[in-house]
């Protein structure tokens, strides 16, 4: 175990939290676009109202809700250190930077993509896991559960709010596009038989969350489901 | 295009030494035939510098047929020029236009300082291989090649991570100026072998250790150095690596 205290400060190392990390998200992603999809039962929120609760008051999701706030913290963190490093690594920039022949452009700006997830991230967090976990919501729906769904309706009749969103999950869909299967390269699974599914994985998964989680302001705003 | 008619500018990097600063210079190629190499057509303009008494530009080569990995030189954007799979020297200039303008700039990385115009050096590489790319044999006779049966298999794949020249174009076409492809070919050629699995493991930690020191930076798996990598190491020898590493450390 001599190694194991160098090894998350090597390039390697931090590469690998960032992977973990990344596709621990990708689990959360999963879970969150599945609960908020209920609202597409277009029952005025009450299956939706029932799965927020349960995710609001359950013991389990609660502690990996910190879990999950830790692993993004660390994410970020070690996603800052990486890109400053990596800018140190070429102290002159070359005059033809070169395009997108060899590399595609999403898989160069992840930290742009991140940037803008995050500053996403933090409206975001203000428009309902603030007023759910800390200033309360202040109706109930027929089942008694907080109407975080009038929430939703109320927020989503801005349309700023709604192209925010969407454009937001523009940057998630591109920046899961490169991240999904990088994370696999990074922690060493590769292999002939597995990696283009892998990779198949990572596609679709990339358009169809995010498209998803569009959808949801869309529907909203424009009166899709009520 | 019949030989000797391409003109051409030419925007090269000048540099005297490690502590100036550079900048950019320009020159005309004359007379340039489409059959000369990308290293000939330099040749053709160092002496017309030479023989009007102005310095010749520096640049690095020295096989000029793809194997030393000399030839350093990033071409309009792209480490060796704008086609895959072969070196500056086996470049030709019918791959370029009559009347082109062409940017060349040294490789840009903290690890491979400038020395002059076009050169780098690239003693980092070294340090890396000395810190592990080699297997420990007592010497002595020669042993029968036979005696250790290695599958096909893992002779190709040895054989083509081998097959890397430590030209650094990687590094060169890396957003993050990472050497990841280097050493991780380096890395598998060796542990993918019988006579180098005995010193694996502490091969990928020093050689890792040794990368970071050196400054190279870290691998976001854009696939640049892949699809620049004029010998066409595969990816797949950085996650191998990525594995190794992994496996090296927690055990
Ligand atoms: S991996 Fe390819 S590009 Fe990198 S040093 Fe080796 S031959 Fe050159
Ligand atoms: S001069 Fe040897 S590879 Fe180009």
């Amino acid at each position: 175990m001599s190694n194991t205290s160098g090894f998350l400060f090597s390039s390697l190392g931090k590469k690998v939290v960032m992977g973990a990390t990344g596709l621990f998200l990708v689990t959360f992603l999963l879970v969150h676009c599945f609960i908020n999809a209920l609202i597409f039962f277009n029952d005025g929120g009450l299956t939706f109202n029932i799965g927020a609760h349960f995710m609001g008051t359950n013991w389990l999701i609660r502690t990996m809700e910190l879990v999950l706030f830790f692993g993004l913290v660390l994410h970020i963190v070690q996603a800052a250190v990486l890109t400053r490093e990596n800018q140190k690594a070429r102290p002159v920039a070359y005059a033809n930077p070169g395009g997108n022949v060899s590399s595609s452009w999403y898989s160069r700006s992840m930290g742009l993509l991140g940037t803008l997830l995050l500053m996403f991230l933090i409206i975001h967090l203000a428009h309902f896991w603030v007023k759910s976990r800390f200033t309360g919501i202040p109706t109930e729906d027929a089942n008694g559960h907080e109407d975080l769904y009038a929430i939703m309706q109320e927020t989503f009749k801005q349309l700023w709010v709604v192209v925010v969103y969407v454009l937001a999950m523009v940057s998630l869909a591109y920046h899961l596009l490169h991240g999904f299967q990088s994370a696999f390269q990074t922690l060493g699974l590769n292999h002939k038989k597995y990696t283009p599914l892998i990779k198949k994985t990572g596609v679709c998964f990339s358009i169809v969350i995010p498209l998803i989680f569009a959808l949801m302001p869309l529907a909203m705003h424009f009166g899709w489901i009520k | 295009m019949s030989h000797g008619n391409m003109n051409l500018t030419l925007k090269v990097w000048k540099q005297k030494n490690k502590n100036e600063r550079g900048r950019f210079e320009t020159y005309q190629a004359k007379g340039i035939s489409p059959d000369m190499s990308f290293l000939e057509m330099f040749d053709v303009v160092n002496e017309g510098l030479i023989n009007e008494g102005k310095e010749p530009i520096a640049f690095d080569h020295d096989c000029r047929e793809g194997i030393c990995g000399m030839c350093s030189m990033y071409i309009n954007g792209r480490p060796h020029g704008p086609k895959e799979g072969i070196t500056t020297c086996q470049l030709h200039m019918r791959s370029f236009k009559d009347g082109d303008t062409i940017v060349v700039e040294p490789w840009r990385s903290a690890a491979f300082p400038v020395i002059k115009d076009l050169v780098v050096d690239r003693s980092s590489f070294d340090r890396i291989m000395a810190a592990g790319g080699f297997v420990s044999v007592n010497t002595g006779n020669a042993k029968d090649a036979n005696n250790i049966l290695i599958p096909k298999d893992d002779a190709d794949t040895a054989f083509n991570a081998a097959a890397c020249i430590g030209c650094g174009a990687c590094v060169a076409a890396c957003k993050n100026a990472s050497a990841m492809l280097f050493v991780s070919a380096k890395v598998s050629q060796l542990a993918l072998l019988p006579q180098g699995k005995i010193e694996a493991k502490n091969r990928v930690l020093n050689m890792v250790k040794q990368m970071d020191e050196e400054g190279f930076g870290n691998c976001t798996n854009t696939g640049a150095c892949e699809a620049e990598c004029p010998k066409e190491i595969s990816l797949e020898n950085i996650a191998r690596m990525n594995r190794e590493y992994l496996g090296a450390s927690l055990t």
